[in-house]
């Protein structure tokens, strides 16, 4: 387990096929039986005995900290961890635009049916159906949990619920509060985790980063954690391990995620058995605030609800250089809504992203570089006013303004795409558990519910269902199923983390090298952009497959950590986080160059319609793609879980 | 299963304002408001010394009378300076320590000085150990007359005049209203804030009260000592 | 750009600070604020130097993390967060004075990085609405008019960045445990623990440390969601009714 350094450098571009693998909890029977039937078949543990149980949880966002309360709530010790210096911090409080629920209080033909629905078709046929029924039907409830603890969500004036469309659906089923639902919804879990952290039944653990998981007999029995301020490493141990640490966007650098979001959670867990599912299905938002510069440390995203009103146009021409105002009607392409006139310029994301870069590609790009596509306010202002469209919109354009130093009333705004979500994740079954007995991964670091592409307003109902609904029922059957004995500190396994932390991070120290830790992150990001982004193909991945493990080699010979462990030494973070992103990264592509199909947001140049529409080839690759760890730089193992539809048939997806 | 998070018994009402900074503000600006309507009627009393040395003394002697006959005479007014004396211990007191607290809740201050809040807000403390020193020596001055120049009981005018014919009394006491005004300006806007009587649209016509009442009573009280010194009283 | 930064370094909470001047060059327009700092930091490292430890996380003005003072004022000139302070609003030549929030109950941890965990405890000591995970009615039973919906969202866009505490002469924070009392006490669902929580967080906030209120008004100036003073006037008025209704 500390092969970091010497591993292999050579390349690897094939893989070891391995057993399938199944998801062996799920129930059988008809789908919409199947959440109930697993909660009446799950064992339950005695109220009394509850508190003599410690669950670890790692992460305080939607789902991190719905679960923590809610475990709390039900009598768990819960030991939580983040690495922000509040569990109010974590980064689904940047959620914008809303969350999806099928309340159908619009009368407008919603249901949990449609929802569940939407969610596969929108996934591209790549999500369980199991799961996503659950999460269909899990959705009304958190609506209603929410507003009980006093999320203040938009309303009307008869004082009911408001609610908005986002891409993908044409229903009105997103809940929203104003441009900022995901940290109104944020706060509600971090207050009722609060709650219970004064009360004693949580204990956190803020500026704490898990840096490995302990593994005692097969069984994921505890953490190995940084304490951020003094640099100790410290071990917790517990019944069961909960990962909550949220998406890998990160591993390319710029993007719309928090700057310390990280992978080092699941990749840890991954090192130490946990499969890794479908890492190539990572989500790239169509409406993002282009880069300024080479200086740029993140990406800023505009909510999707912003192509309710706006319209998306490049000039017809290319090469046209001529400023928004002056390019008459007719010389516009709102190229969105030609392509795609039923659903214009709400397409799913990847569909919008993707149209974006082709009209860039064709170098009829705006603003500097030609990286950026208008999306134009104007005939919303003419329809509406400019008050109404403030009143909706208008922290959204205050940000922008902010930004660019535009006025987003007068000028169009420039957007482009930018890497925003990532769908694949922790494998996991029905019960969220882990390949790792004990290890278990909600919201954002599991894989299970978003296929290849996620729809708008459905990460946080999946964060709040995982963590309110889902988790805490589940994870009962194994606490219960599973009566543990003490697992003792100085317990080999224990030590053997501890060392493998502490080894590594005294490597990282002792290069003092010539490049700083941003200059790697920022030279794997532009590869992984490159080869790895928006359109993949064959060479392109090869060419990546061929430079990662070089530059990991560099990596760990010339970067320059300064300071020592034992204090608050943010570079010696970011340094241990980025020698994870160069493993995860040669999974990321191994799988998206095996994968040789489109879907959703992975996109291969190799598979696509006459048109230029994604290609699926369900004959070879409908499955979700389990890899097993073998080593750093060494092939890994590939379990194929075969996906299943006998409700949403699988047919090509067409938003035309 | 969550279990109670809150513990079984509160403290009173008065322990729970005194032991609060919230509550103690409250009592601040409860005196405050209840110096504040002494001084209005003070003032306007002492506007009677522009209608004569009768007029004037008459209006000071008939102050021993009020409540008669239910109360004996000066009764009334030995309430109201027991009120006036705790409204003021209070205020102070109170006073002491929050300002001792804000000022230990900001052990290092900052290298880069800036100006901040209005002038009448910066020297409410400064303003407030200058009304406390004032009214000992106003006390003194024309009320035990151990300070005064002239001293004869029972002929307020006369000692009020003797009085503003000192350039040290002037000075003390112009500079003192002047400290005044500020300290209401502020002040009553601030115990209006303080009693939650503030809200978005009240805050406007507040704020124009306070600096009414602080003008109004400041010039009010200043006419006394400027019409002596020229003469318009005497 | 050409600026001259004048930053507080203290490498731990024990030991002693000081103001250190650094130049930097090449500074964009464009830069955000902390996007200046990475630049200077990238710089030290490479120089062999300490780079300058800051929080930041999000860095699209939502978490909260980030926070300094900037010539004096939180989060510098504008009405924003550090993170969405671009150096646009910085001319050629200027200096830059850089300072961490200055409270007692907001311990400096090293260099710009202060602990903030004093909130938290406000919070969990009353900011929240008891409603464990599963009891919750159907949400449209209890309409909620949408004013007051406003109002509470209003008051709930509070980050916890702390600037208020940081811009207070007393460093006091009753902007942000206004802020939280308004949000949950305005709505029907904050009802039934509306006296608890407004004594219980007015409590903890006085026993962190925080200095008391004295109206200057500075907190609401700085605060970069626009949480507005009267919000403090409306929990002074609820304390007050507590103090007299609480159950005991």
């Amino acid at each position: 387990m500390t092969a970091d350094t010497n591993a292999d450098i050579s390349p690897y571009t094939s893989y070891v096929t391995g057993d399938p693998i199944a998801d062996t909890k799920a129930p059988a029977g008809p789908v919409e039986e199947r959440w109930d039937r697993r909660r009446f078949e799950a064992k339950l543990v005695n109220p009394a005995n509850r508190r003599k149980h410690t669950v670890i949880v790692v992460g305080t966002g939607l789902a991190g900290g719905a679960a923590g309360a809610t475990l709390a709530e039900q009598g768990y010790h819960v030991v939580q961890f983040c690495y922000q210096d509040s569990p109010r911090r974590a980064h689904s409080i940047a959620a914008q635009g809303g969350i999806n629920a099928a309340k159908n209080y619009r009368n407008d033909g919603d249901s949990v049916h449609r929802l569940f629905y939407d969610t596969v078709k929108g996934g591209d046929f790549r999500a369980r159906e199991s799961n996503v029924r659950r999460l269909a039907q899990i959705s009304v409830e958190i609506i209603d949990q929410c507003v009980a603890q006093g999320v203040p969500f938009a309303r009307e004036y008869g004082g009911l619920l408001d609610t908005r469309s986002f891409g993908g659906v044409q229903v009105s089923r997103t809940f929203y509060a104003r441009g900022q639902t995901g940290q109104q919804l944020l706060l509600g879990a971090y207050q009722a985790l609060s709650r219970q952290i004064a009360a004693g039944n949580a204990e956190m653990h803020p500026r704490t980063e898990m840096l490995d998981l302990i593994v005692v007999d097969g069984r994921a029995r505890g953490i190995v954690a940084r304490d951020l301020i003094t640099g100790r490493i410290d071990t917790y141990l517990a019944d069961a391990v909960v990962l909550a640490s949220g998406g890998y966007g990160n591993v390319f650098y710029l993007s719309t995620n928090a700057k310390n979001s990280n992978a080092t959670a699941i990749w840890r867990a991954h090192r130490r058995g946990a499969y890794f599912a479908n890492p190539c299905f990572t989500q790239i938002h169509p409406t993002c605030i282009p880069r300024s510069g080479d200086h740029q440390s993140k990406l800023t995203l505009m909510s999707e609800s912003l192509r309710n009103d706006g319209r998306i146009w490049v000039p017809k021409a290319k090469g046209d250089t001529r400023p928004p105002e002056q390019i008459p009607e007719d010389e516009r392409d709102y190229y969105l809504e030609r392509m795609y006139p039923s659903f214009g310029n709400l397409v799913p994301r990847d569909i919008a992203s993707r149209a974006a870069k082709n009209v860039c590609d064709e170098g009829r790009g705006v603003g500097p570089g030609g990286q950026g596509v208008y999306l134009d306010f104007a005939d919303a202002i003419a329809r509406m006013g400019r008050e109404k469209v403030a009143e909706k919109y208008g922290n959204l354009f205050d940000m922008y303004a902010r930004i660019t130093a535009e006025d987003p009333y007068k000028v169009p705004m420039r957007i482009y795409p930018a890497i925003h979500y990532t769908m694949g994740g922790l494998w996991v079954d029905y019960d969220l558990q882990t390949t790792i007995p004990g290890l278990f991964a909600i919201g954002e670091a599991n894989f299970s519910d978003h296929g290849a592409n996620r729809l708008g307003a459905s990460a946080l109902m999946q964060g709040l269902a995982d963590g309110y609904f889902v988790l805490p029922s589940t994870i009962n059957d194994y606490l219960a199923r599973h009566p543990h004995q003490a697992v003792a500190d100085d317990h080999p396994a224990v030590v053997e983390a501890v060392e493998s932390v502490t080894g590594r991070l005294r490597r990282l120290l002792a290069v003092d090298g010539d490049r700083t830790p941003d200059s790697f992150h920022r030279e794997l990001g532009e590869l992984l952009w490159d080869e790895c982004g928006m359109a993949r193909n064959d060479a392109g991945l090869r060419k990546a497959l061929d430079r990662i493990p070089e530059l990991r080699e560099e990596f760990w010979r010339r970067v320059k950590v300064p300071g020592s462990g034992e204090e608050l030494n943010q570079q010696l973070e970011k340094a241990n986080r980025i020698s994870d992103y160069f493993e995860l990264a040669e999974l990321m592509c191994l799988d998206a160059l095996h994968r040789e199909e489109s879907c959703g947001g992975h996109f291969r140049e190799e598979s696509q319609t006459p048109d230029g529409e994604a290609a699926r080839d369900d004959e070879r690759f409908s499955y979700a793609a389990a890899w097993e760890f073998t080593g750093t730089g060494k092939p890994p193992v590939l379990h194929r879980e075969e996906l299943v539809f006998e409700y949403v048939h699988p047919t090509q997806r067409s938003y035309a | 299963m969550a279990l109670a998070t809150r513990a079984a018994r509160r403290p009173s009402t008065l322990a729970t304002l005194w032991g609060s900074t919230v509550g103690k503000k409250t009592v601040m600006a409860v005196t405050g408001v209840i110096m504040l309507l002494f001084l209005v009627v003070h003032m306007l009393g002492n506007l009677k010394i522009f209608f004569g040395a009768g007029d004037f003394n008459a209006y000071a002697a008939w102050l021993r009378t009020i409540g008669e006959p239910v109360l004996h005479s000066s009764w009334y007014l030995w309430i109201q300076r027991t009120v006036l004396v705790a409204a003021v211990v209070l205020h102070a007191v109170a006073a002491y320590q929050l300002s001792r607290r804000d000022l230990a809740a900001r052990p290092v201050g900052y290298a880069h000085k800036r100006q901040r809040a209005s002038y009448a807000t910066r020297t409410m403390r400064w303003g407030g150990i200058i009304l406390a020193l004032f009214i000992v020596w106003h006390i003194l001055d024309l009320t035990t007359l151990t300070v005064n120049p002239r001293g004869e009981a029972g002929h307020p005018y006369q000692n009020v005049v003797a009085d503003f014919h000192t350039w040290y009394a002037d000075v003390i006491y112009v500079v003192a209203m002047l400290a005044l005004g500020l300290h209401i300006r502020h002040g009553f806007w601030s115990a209006a804030q303080t009693l939650g009587a503030n809200n978005r649209r009240r805050d406007r016509p507040l704020k124009w009260t306070a600096n009414g009442l602080a003008l109004v009573l400041t010039a009010g009280f200043i006419a006394v000592p400027v019409s002596v010194m020229t003469g318009v009283v005497s | 750009m050409k600026l001259t930064l004048r930053i507080w370094r203290q490498r731990g909470p024990e030991q002693p600070g000081a103001m250190t001047t650094y130049e930097v060059d090449g500074i964009s327009e464009d830069m955000s604020f902390l996007e200046m700092l990475d630049t200077l930091n990238e710089r030290l490292i490479l120089e062999g130097d300490e780079p300058v430890a800051f929080d930041h996380d999000c860095r699209e003005g939502i978490c909260g993390a980030c926070g300094m003072v900037i010539n004096g004022q939180a989060h510098g000139p504008e009405r924003t967060t550090t993170c969405q302070l671009h150096m646009r609003h910085f001319a050629d030549g200027d200096t830059i004075d850089i300072e961490p929030w200055r409270a007692a109950a907001f311990p400096v941890v090293k260099d710009l990085v202060v602990d903030r965990s004093a909130f938290d405890r406000i919070i969990g000591s009353g900011g929240y609405i008891t409603a464990p995970t599963g009891s919750a009615p159907e949400a449209h039973a209890t309409p909620v008019p949408k004013p007051v919906a406003d109002t509470a969202f209003e008051h709930a866009e509070c980050i916890g960045c702390g600037a208020c505490v940081a811009a207070c002469p007393n460093g006091s924070a009753m902007l942000f445990t206004s802020a939280k009392v308004v949000h949950l006490g305005s709505m029907p669902q904050g009802g039934p623990e509306r006296e608890s929580r407004v004594l219980g967080m007015v409590s903890t906030m006085d026993a962190e440390g925080f200095g008391g209120c004295t109206n200057t008004g500075e907190c609401a100036v700085a605060c970069p969601k626009g949480i507005p003073l009267q919000s403090i006037a409306t929990m002074n008025r609820e304390f007050l009714r507590a103090a007299r209704k609480a159950p005991r």
